[in-house]
Parts: C-alpha cells; sequence; structure tokens
C-alpha cells in the first residue's frame, strides 16, 4: 500500500475509533443535565445519585474522546499536509474557532462537574452541568460545519496565486445546508446513543433486580429523551438526503445504486446486488416513487443516475483542463488576460482534471480514454454504500420501535415487570454505535473520490512522507487502542458492576419514588 | 477592511506566540507535575495528591494544546502542513505521550493493584517528560532551519529524519524545555501541596530554576554562533501567501539581528532570566508560592517570546531551499480568515480566561490525603 492508502486506513481507524466516544458524550451530558435539572427541581437527592452514577461512566468515555480527539487534529498536518496547505484557510477556521468556543468550555467545566460538588452551589453545580453539555453540542457543530464543507465546499474560490481554496464568504460556510443537516442528524444519533446506554444499563440492574429505583428513573428519562431522538434522527436524517439530492446527487445515486436516470418520480431500490464493473443491479426490488419523494421532496424532480452524472462528471473533466491549461501558461506569463479569462471561465472545474493526475501528471495531454476514466473515477464504491445505508437507516427504524415500547412502558409504570422488553433493551446496546458508525462510513465513503467534493481528489491530499513512516505510525495505533479499548471496556463494566452503591448516601427510597424532599438535607450544598 | 493584511500577520503572530505560551503555561504545570511524580510522591498517597492537583484542570489545559494546533492550521496553513509533516514521526511520539497522559490520570488509581499503578506512573512520568523535550527540539530545530522544499503546486518535501531532529543544539533546546516545564510544575505543586511534599516540590524547584538559567544562558551562546537567514528586500508585508516569491540568503549572526534592530526585544530574553531566578529564589526562601508561579510562568513566556523573536520574520525557515522558507509575510491565511479569527479570539479568548479563572478559584487550596480520600471523584 503507498502513503494514500495507507493514511486513508490511519484516518479511517482513528476517526471510527474516536466516533465511538463522541456520540455517547454528546447523548449522556444531555442526560445528565436533565437529571440534575429534575434534582435541582425536586430536591430528591436520589436524582443527584443517578447524575453521580451517570457521571462516573461519562467520565471514563469523556477521558478517552479527548485523548482520541487530539489524533484526529494532528492528523491533517502529519498525514494530509497537502490537503492543510490546499484548504486551510477555509477548514482550519471552524475547527478553531471549535477549540475556543466550545472545547475549552467543555474541557473546563468537565473538572469541575465531577470535582465541584462539595465546592459549588447546587444551581452552580447545574449550570456547570448544562455548559458542558452545550459545550459538546457546540463542539459537534463546528466540527461538522468543517466536515460539511468538505461534503459541499460554498463560499471559498480558488487563488491563483497562492495555488489554494480561500474563503470569499465565510456566512456560506457556517450556514451551509449540508453542514447544518448533518449537525442536526448526528447530535440526535449522540442523544439515542446515551439514551439507548441508559435504557440498557439499567435494564441490566432490573434484570438483575439491583438498585431498581435509579433504574427505573433513568429509563423514564430515557424512554422520553431516546423516542424523540429517535424520531428526529430518521426524519432529519431524511433530511440529509435530501440536501444531498441538490449538492451531492452522486452519493445518493450510489447510495440508490441508481444506474440510469428514472422518469420521475424514481422508485427506490430495497434490495439488489450492485455490479460496479457493469453499472447494474441484479436481482433488484424496487419500491415505486419513494426515491423521487425523499431525494427531491416532489412528484415531478428527476433524480440523477449514475450513468448521467458521470457523463457530466466527463464534460466537466474537459472543463477543468482548460483550467489546468491556463494556469501552466499563465507561470510564463503572469500578464495574459486571456489566459486568466480563460482560467476564470473553468476554475470551478479545475478539480476535476486534478483527477487526471493519476494517469498523466502532464494533465494537459491526457487521452480521451483517460479523460472517460477519471470520469468514471467520480463514482464511490456502489455496493458497500447501499448495503451500509441500508443497515443504519433498518437500525433507525428499529431504535424508533424501542424506544416506542420503552414509552409505552414507561406510561403504564410498567419497566419493573416487562422482562421481555429489559432483555431486547439489554442487548441493542451496541446497536447505536453500529450505526453510528456505519453513518460515518457512508458520509465519507460516499465522499470519495475527494477529500474536497469537485476540488481536491484523496489521491492528492496526503503528505509526501514515506509509506515506512506511516507503516509505523499505525502500528502504534492500532496496539495503543486496541490496548487502551481493553483498559476502557474494563473500567466501564467495573464501574457498572459496582453500580450505583457507595457513590453517595443513598436513602432507601419508596417504590412510588415520593421521597420527602428533606432527605435532601444530606446535600453538601 | 478595518485591519490591513500585514497587521492581521503581525497580529497573528503575536497571537501564535500567546497560545504557545499559554500552551507552555497552562499545559506545561501539569506536564511539570508529572515528570515531578517520581520525586516529589514517594508514597502511593503523595503520588495520589500529585496526580490530583492537576485531576480537576488537565483536560482545560489540554485545550490550550488543541487550539494551538487549530490556530496554526487556520491562520498559518503551510507552517502546519510542512512541521506536522516534516516531523513525523516526532508528532507521533508527542501523540502517543499526551494519549497516554490523560488515560493515565483517569485509570491509574482505579485499581488497587501495585503493578498497575507502577507501570502507570511510568506512564505519567514519560507522558509529562516527552512533550516537554520535544517542543523543545521542535523550537530547536526551526532555529537551525528544517531540510524541506516546494514544488510549484507548493506541495512540501521533507527530506530529514527523526534522529536529524535531535542534533545537539535541539537536544539543547530540549532540555531548556524540560528545566523549564519542571521548574513550572514545581512552582505549581508548591502552591498546592503542604509539609514534606512542598518542601520536596520546592528543591525540585530551585535545581531546575537554576539548571534553567543555566542552560538558557547556554542555548544563546550557541545560537550566537549557528547561520541563519534573512529576507532579501524588497519585502512585500502584504503579499500572496507564497513562500516561492521571495529570496532568502543565510549567514552567520543572524539570529541576533533583532536586537540590534530593535533594542527593545532584550526584554524577553531578560524576562526569561529575571523570572526564572524569581521563582528560583521564592522556592529557596520557602516564600510566596502564588508569585513563584507566577514568576515561572513570565519566565516561560520569556524564553519562548526569545526564540520567536530571534526568528522573526521567520517561522520555519528552510535549510535545504532557503527560498522555500515560511515568513511571516508570506505563509499566514488570506486576510478575510485572519481577519475573522481575529475577530473570533478577540470575542471568545477573554471569555475563555474569565471562566477559567473562575473554575480555578473555585478549586482553590490544597490537596491533601485527606481532601482526596473525601472526594470519590478523586483520580
Amino acid at each position: 500500500m503507498d502513503v494514500v492508502d495507507l493514511s486513508r486506513l490511519q484516518f479511517a481507524i482513528t476517526a471510527l475509533y474516536h466516533f465511538l466516544f463522541v456520540p455517547l458524550t454528546l447523548g449522556l451530558s444531555i442526560i445528565l443535565a436533565i437529571m440534575e435539572s429534575v434534582f435541582v427541581m425536586t430536591g430528591r437527592t436520589i436524582w443527584r445519585d443517578m447524575v453521580k452514577f451517570w457521571g462516573v461512566l461519562f467520565g471514563i468515555n469523556f477521558a478517552m474522546g479527548v485523548a482520541t480527539g487530539i489524533t484526529m487534529e494532528f492528523q491533517f498536518g502529519t498525514n494530509w499536509a497537502y490537503y492543510a496547505h490546499y484548504v486551510g484557510d477555509v477548514f482550519g477556521a471552524p475547527l478553531a474557532i471549535e477549540g475556543l468556543m466550545a472545547f475549552f468550555l467543555e474541557a473546563t467545566f468537565v473538572g469541575l462537574f465531577f470535582f465541584g460538588w462539595k465546592r459549588l452551589s447546587r444551581l452552580q453545580h447545574l449550570m456547570t452541568t448544562w455548559l458542558l453539555a452545550i459545550a459538546t453540542n457546540f463542539s459537534a457543530l463546528w466540527i461538522l460545519i468543517a466536515n460539511g464543507w468538505m461534503q459541499n465546499p460554498v463560499g471559498a474560490r480558488f487563488n491563483l496565486d497562492t495555488m489554494r481554496m480561500e474563503v470569499t464568504d465565510f456566512g456560506a460556510v457556517i450556514f451551509n445546508p449540508v453542514a447544518q443537516a448533518k449537525f442536526v442528524h448526528t447530535v440526535s444519533a449522540g442523544y439515542v446513543t446515551g439514551a439507548i446506554f441508559v435504557l440498557a444499563i439499567s435494564a441490566f440492574y432490573l434484570l438483575n433486580n439491583r438498585h431498581r429505583d435509579i433504574a427505573l428513573r433513568s429509563m423514564t428519562v430515557a424512554a422520553s429523551f431516546g423516542l424523540a431522538s429517535a424520531l428526529s434522527v430518521v426524519v432529519l436524517g431524511d433530511e440529509s438526503g435530501y440536501t444531498a439530492g441538490e449538492n451531492q446527487k452522486m452519493k445518493i445515486a450510489a447510495i440508490e445504486a441508481a444506474w440510469e436516470t428514472q422518469p420521475a418520480p424514481a422508485s427506490f431500490t430495497a434490495f439488489g446486488l450492485p455490479d460496479q464493473k457493469n453499472h447494474v443491479t441484479r436481482y433488484a426490488v424496487e419500491i415505486p416513487w419513494v426515491l423521487g419523494l425523499i431525494a427531491t421532496r416532489s412528484f415531478d424532480g428527476k433524480v440523477l443516475g449514475i450513468n448521467e452524472l458521470a457523463a457530466q462528471a466527463e464534460l466537466r473533466v474537459r472543463s477543468g483542463m482548460l483550467a489546468y491549461d491556463a494556469m501552466q501558461r499563465l507561470r510564463e506569463n503572469r500578464d495574459d488576460s486571456a489566459l486568466h479569462a480563460q482560467f476564470q471561465d473553468h476554475v470551478k472545474d479545475l478539480g476535476y482534471a486534478l483527477l487526471l493526475k493519476r494517469y498523466t501528471p502532464l494533465v494537459t495531454d491526457a487521452t480521451p480514454a483517460q479523460i472517460h476514466a477519471a470520469a468514471e473515477d467520480t463514482v464511490p464504491p456502489v455496493a458497500p454504500l447501499f448495503w451500509t445505508f441500508r443497515v443504519m437507516a433498518g437500525l433507525g427504524f428499529y431504535f424508533i420501535a424501542l424506544f416506542a415500547w420503552a414509552f409505552y412502558l414507561s406510561t403504564r409504570r410498567k419497566f419493573e415487570t416487562a422482562r421481555l422488553f429489559q432483555r431486547v433493551a439489554l442487548w441493542s446496546l451496541p446497536l447505536p454505535w453500529l450505526a453510528a458508525e456505519l453513518g460515518w462510513y457512508v458520509a465519507e465513503t460516499g465522499r470519495q473520490p475527494w477529500t474536497i467534493d469537485g476540488v481536491l481528489p484523496t489521491f492528492l491530499s496526503a503528505s509526501s512522507t514515506s509509506a515506512a513512516n506511516v507503516w509505523v505510525s499505525l502500528a502504534v495505533f492500532t496496539v495503543f487502542y486496541s490496548v487502551l479499548a481493553v483498559v476502557d471496556v474494563m473500567l466501564m463494566l467495573r464501574a457498572v458492576r459496582a453500580g450505583p452503591d457507595g457513590l453517595a448516601s443513598m436513602p432507601l427510597s419508596r417504590p412510588s419514588g415520593a421521597q420527602p424532599a428533606a432527605a435532601g438535607g444530606t446535600d453538601a450544598a | 477592511m478595518p485591519l490591513d493584511y500585514e497587521t492581521l500577520r503581525i497580529v497573528w503572530w503575536a497571537v501564535l506566540g500567546i497560545l504557545l505560551i499559554g500552551v507552555a503555561v497552562m499545559d506545561g504545570f501539569d506536564l511539570g507535575a508529572a515528570i515531578l511524580l517520581p520525586i516529589v510522591g514517594r508514597t502511593n498517597t503523595e503520588r495520589r495528591i500529585v496526580i490530583n492537583t492537576v485531576g480537576p484542570v488537565w483536560e482545560g489545559n489540554q485545550v490550550w494544546l488543541i487550539l494551538g494546533g487549530g490556530a496554526i492550521f487556520a491562520a498559518w496553513p503551510p507552517l502546519y502542513a510542512v512541521a506536522f509533516s516534516g516531523f513525523y514521526l516526532a508528532m507521533l511520539l508527542l501523540l502517543a505521550a499526551l494519549i497516554l497522559r490523560p488515560v493515565g490520570f483517569k485509570f491509574r488509581s482505579k485499581l488497587e493493584n501495585k503493578t498497575w499503578r507502577a507501570v502507570w506512573d511510568g506512564a505519567l512520568f514519560v507522558g509529562g517528560l516527552v512533550p516537554a523535550l520535544v517542543f523543545g527540539v521542535a523550537f530547536g530545530n526551526a532555529l537551525q532551519g528544517v531540510p524541506f522544499h516546494f514544488d510549484d503546486t507548493l506541495r512540501a518535501y521533507y527530506s530529514g529524519d527523526l534522529w536529524g531532529l535531535f542534533n545537539p543544539f535541539a537536544l539543547l533546546c530540549g532540555l531548556v524545555s524540560v528545566a523549564m516545564i519542571a521548574m513550572h510544575g514545581a512552582a505549581w505543586l508548591a502552591c498546592k501541596t503542604e509539609g514534606a511534599m512542598q518542601s520536596r516540590s520546592r528543591r525540585a524547584g530551585v535545581a531546575a530554576a537554576a539548571a534553567l538559567i543555566v542552560l538558557f544562558a547556554l542555548g544563546g551562546f550557541a545560537a550566537s554562533s549557528l547561520s541563519f537567514y534573512a529576507v532579501q528586500p524588497p519585502i512585500d508585508f502584504a503579499g500572496p501567501s507564497n513562500p516561492l516569491l521571495k529570496s532568502v540568503t543565510r549567514g552567520p549572526g543572524l539570529l541576533m539581528a533583532n536586537y540590534g534592530l530593535m533594542p527593545w526585544t532584550i526584554a524577553a530574553p531578560a524576562l526569561g532570566f529575571i523570572g526564572a531566578a524569581l521563582a528560583g529564589f521564592l522556592a529557596w526562601r520557602g516564600r510566596r508560592a502564588g508569585l513563584a508561579f507566577l514568576a515561572s510562568g513570565l519566565s516561560i513566556a520569556g524564553v519562548i517570546a526569545t526564540a520567536g523573536l530571534s526568528m522573526f520574520p521567520f517561522l520555519l525557515p528552510s535549510s535545504e531551499d532557503a527560498r522555500s522558507s515560511l515568513t511571516v509575510w508570506d505563509a499566514s491565511s488570506s486576510p478575510l480568515t485572519l481577519l475573522i479569527m481575529t475577530v473570533a479570539t478577540a470575542i471568545f479568548l477573554p471569555i475563555v480566561l474569565g471562566y477559567t479563572a473562575w473554575v480555578y478559584h473555585m478549586l482553590r487550596g490544597p490537596v491533601t490525603a485527606e481532601s482526596i480520600g473525601n472526594e470519590k471523584h478523586s483520580y
């Protein structure tokens, strides 16, 4: 494997790993804030005990997220140096603002969350917890603004003098519709993860007849929070399908294995075996109209097929070659206005010409066969996208059903006796992580062959470091992260087994939960 | 545009310096505490005390580093690209140490097993020492120039290797950094501990401050004989960020040139020495631990500013192709990005400093065996 493949593998491994911790932080921080609000409003100390117990698990997870997050930031420089040069002017700012506005807040208050129970008043501590929760969500916002720009690079243009993309409209970068849809979809997925985590561990306690007071109350919070979030993931997941229809037609065509443009409204392929080589889907089971409705929100909007999009890409490669040609000749003669005009006319397709660098370093001497091959390269791997998307979407609907069931049980106060539900909830524990990782895979594999859609191909983005270096780092990360994963899971399991006992003075409470508020007297405010 | 491009570049050069000083001062004291873990903490309880002095704050401190990285990415993209990819294995070393450290804080005391704790103590020591050393070594290499060049698409090629980074002068800079960080960690521990641990911290502080003064002087002496770089006039202060548009000469003594051109810059090395001397003196007399911590922080600011001012306007000179060198005038982001970042920093940095101060205020007071015994969330 070369530097590009190795760097991609390393980025994928470290990002997927980091993304094991992020969704739980997003969801659990809000759940903690909700629980603590109940404590402050009612004065019932059991709610504070719940915050402390789930807080221990939150803390283990948070430390892993911080430790693995630095790797993500650094890799843009270490492994993707040409990317850093080419788009740092646009992409760097949201990352830096994330640090300034969100991560600082989050990381500064997380210590106070744990160590502040005896030092802060109840309201001060509640404020700390809410700031922590809000900051984690702001963090996600800025990261997804950066990521959204990779998917839909708005508000920037190529500068010939500096050979890079530069910001022209920062507002467009922030309010990028792809970024906004991704933000809502991703944080909702995080909330679902947090809710299922709480639901599953509470179910574990109920199955073992332990800590029932805390487990029942936690389940009630998780059920309603989870139902709202699960609905939001799917409804707003559809929203990101919609914007992909506007901005990333190729991605949605690949996800749907839509080779040909169909007459509107397009049908949805529920099952099939996409064959990338021959551009057909075998054994396809199609549901009429559905895709057209989802992707265009209309009966007459067309969903473009892969073949038509690849043909358009071929035109853009040819147009980009003119920009590239002008760019090369402007080096010799900087003041040639005809060349400047030619460059400006075609610069929007410059990225497509860069796809030719794989076949001919000179670009402008590409043969028709090479141009055709470069256009074909704009088709991402169809079968993996088709299937991962379907599994992810299936899980999304499963979560709605699970939380609907949980919500029903919670309104009937039947959690304690519903043994089947408890088992199902427990065994559902890994599923939100699976869905989140698949979602990441769909979003980023669907972006290929680009790091910045239509602007910079992935194979040009890597550093000019040696493959040996990347092998070393890949080995170090793999060993390191495997050990950390074992330790992390071990500590989590210990904390779950130990349970909430001994974390705080916990007066025995009655089944109805009707404790006298005076029990809050043990609170060291 | 309310600020012109030249001014924005100077502002971001200064902000880069402030952020690097922020990393060294804020993250520095918990790195230093980790380095001193085996010296100040003799027993298990004492080591837990050392760890718990930084337990509630290391996450926030680490953000200075993350923000420093983000700010270089946003404001100096070519520097980010060249330095991070060029120093590939050194960065890996740094990352490994930085991952080990938080995890060590968090996991060390979760099991009551002697071997488990000894392994994590070792990991914490290494996790403190390696970043301090690597930061210094990186500066040492920047002061000598680094072997890289750009092609005409501004793709950077780096021709050095890991061992080349650890040359004698760079190692000297690495030691300056370790002494500085250890001094700062000692000053922190003297503020946050009592009794025997506090006396040990003070002794460590005196030793580290003395070492810093000697090593920093040696470093200055060695730097005066290094050959360095100068940009050939005319310089376009508001020109496009393309390093290949200038020409650069190389010669001896140029690292000292700025002190002749701008005599006020002598204040930076002076601050480095005076701050260290004051921190060492106060530690020796066992008085005013808070003031000693402040003096140590000012010394750090002086040392880092010395390196930055000596190189100005260079950020990272190239020893292989002097023209490819990165300077303040040709390695920044566009004016619009710098302006946006300036506004964001002007709004949020004071807020960050405000709530950080509040959090430290709420967590004030020494950490003792009793206080960590009472606290369920102690590390």
